[in-house]
């Protein structure tokens, strides 16, 4: 018999108290700043701004920190607090071909236009620690610097769009407004623009675990990085009250469009394909594996086989790719199932008792 | 009004400390709130394939704000983050534009602001210049 017990009050204030201690930690070493995370723990911030799907560097900083550093605690708390504020509207899509970039590369083109630039990448270091900064103290040598060059920089599947020889993306109609996850639950089969969404919002460990399973052939649609780009780009919204677009302000965005095989029939000559990868902030590694997991949901459009891979499963990937929803579902087996488990007892104590008493009879 | 909405909270206040404390009447001039500064989120959209169907990228915080001054010189502000003193300053600014006050506003606060964003613009792209790569071809059997 299963008695309800209440109680555990005072052990959850205890243990929220002791929590408070813990995030802060030794009181002899100093406390960091919001406004340190946000300088110096760039990308972690960027991370939280874009599967928090809340770009304000402020807050991810503070939900960084109270979260004890864990990303998606602090991704948590960001989508908790966006359900406080109100909708004022969306904005005029994003032109990011316009970007201010910091970082633009393409895999298939030494020398697109507006060049390859670097940026202060991981890339070609040589991942040793470096001691020096533990050491602190010392301020970095500035960063070299030349005349900036004011070349423009074309999205490089311009270039082979001119020639005909990718898919041209379909323009739609603006008066379509794009369907809203955070408005209407997930329906399948869903539209191009809400497997976007779904995926700028999704986790990147599990969109980086799913565009390596296509490179592995699970789905193999052999991409190449046309471009890569980092920068910043403005943000226009129409206003009501004013009755024209104006610029509401500037946010970082890394962007990857990635060029992939081919396309085409007896009467449609080949083309390359396209994957498109958009996220908040610097996060370059889930922007290729946006845009890989991408186009291996495309495949239907494509006409392409369904190799059973899951990244070519639209439900599948829709329904795993957002951490919270995990971690909720996940996380909430840990909270008392007490009755659950006494009917499960319950259950075997019967089923072995019938057991044994056949083993009886037949000795 | 972009300017405004991608300043910093503090350097907008600072500038605008230093324009009211020499017009003295301006910060205590009685204005009709027609919206008082509101905090909210706008919908980023981008572009499938950049150029394609729109799509939801995700939200970004925004602060808007509407008042009217004694003059009847009304004006609006979205701008970017949570603050509603840059909201409300913006507001004002956006208002003192329509009137005699423009040329020192503009002078006062909109020109530091552009000098201040240039500067960080410049400086940014300038690291970016020295990571251009500049490719040379080898060339064999000559």
């Amino acid at each position: 018999m299963y008695v309800a017990v209440k109680g555990g009050e005072r052990a959850i204030a205890a243990a929220h108290g002791w929590l408070d201690e813990e995030r802060r930690g030794d009181p002899a070493i100093p406390e960091l700043g919001t406004d340190q995370i946000r300088t110096q723990m760039t990308l972690a911030v960027d991370r939280v701004m874009a599967e928090g799907s809340l770009y304000d560097p402020d807050l991810a900083a503070l939900a960084l920190k109270q979260a004890r550093g864990d990303a998606i605690e602090a991704i948590f708390l960001i989508r908790a607090y966006r359900t406080t504020l109100p909708r004022f509207g969306a904005s005029i899509p994003i032109a990011t071909g316009a970007m201010a970039c910091e970082r633009r590369i393409s895999a298939i083109f030494k020398d697109a236009p507006g060049g390859q630039v670097l940026g202060p990448t991981f890339d070609y270091t040589h991942r040793l620690l470096d001691f020096a900064l533990m050491a602190g103290g010392e301020a970095p040598s500035s960063a070299p610097q030349s005349e900036p060059r004011d070349a423009a920089k074309p999205h490089v599947t311009e270039i082979l769009a001119r020639e005909d020889l990718i898919q041209a993306e379909s323009e739609h109609d603006e008066v379509d407004t794009p369907p809203d996850l955070t408005r209407a639950p997930l329906s399948l089969p869903a539209s191009r623009a809400l497997r976007l969404q779904a995926l700028a919002r999704g986790d990147e460990g599990f969109l980086l675990s799913l565009a390596y399973s296509t490179q592995r052939g699970y789905g193999r649609n052999h991409p190449f990085v046309g471009e890569l780009r980092v920068g910043t780009v403005a943000v226009e919204m129409e206003i009501p009250e004013l009755g024209f677009a104006v610029e509401i302000g500037e946010i970082v965005v890394s962007e990857c469009e990635s060029v992939n095989q081919f396309t085409g029939s007896k009467t449609q000559p080949a083309q390359f394909t396209r994957g498109y990868g958009l996220v908040f902030g610097r996060g370059e590694r889930k922007a290729i594996s946006m845009a890989l997991v991408d186009r291996a949901l495309r495949w239907k459009e494509l006409g392409e086989e369904n190799t059973g891979a899951p990244a070519q499963d639209e439900e599948f990937v829709l329904a795993h790719a957002d951490n919270i929803q995990a971690s909720g579902f996940l996380e909430h087996i840990k909270l008392p199932h007490y009755v659950d488990f006494q009917a499960e007892l319950e259950l075997i104590r019967k089923l072995r008792s019938e057991a044994l008493a056949h083993l009886g009879a037949d000795a | 009004m972009g300017l405004l909405a991608r300043s910093r909270p503090e350097t907008l206040a600072a500038l605008w400390r230093d324009f009211t404390c020499n017009r003295a009447g301006l910060e205590e001039a009685a204005i009709t709130w027609l919206r008082k500064p509101e905090t909210g989120t706008v919908m980023v959209r981008g572009r499938a394939g950049a150029v394609g169907e729109a799509f939801n990228l995700g939200e970004m915080t925004v602060t808007r704000a509407s008042l009217r001054l004694p003059c009847g010189a009304v004006g609006h502000a979205y701008v970017q983050g949570r603050d509603r003193e840059k909201a409300r300053i913006a507001a004002l600014v956006d208002a003192l534009m329509a009137g005699p006050h423009a040329d020192h506003a503009r002078k006062a606060i909109l020109a530091p602001l552009a000098t201040i964003e240039t500067e960080a613009r410049t400086a940014r792209a300038s690291r970016a210049a020295a990571t251009q790569v500049d490719f040379f071809t080898m060339v064999r059997g000559e």
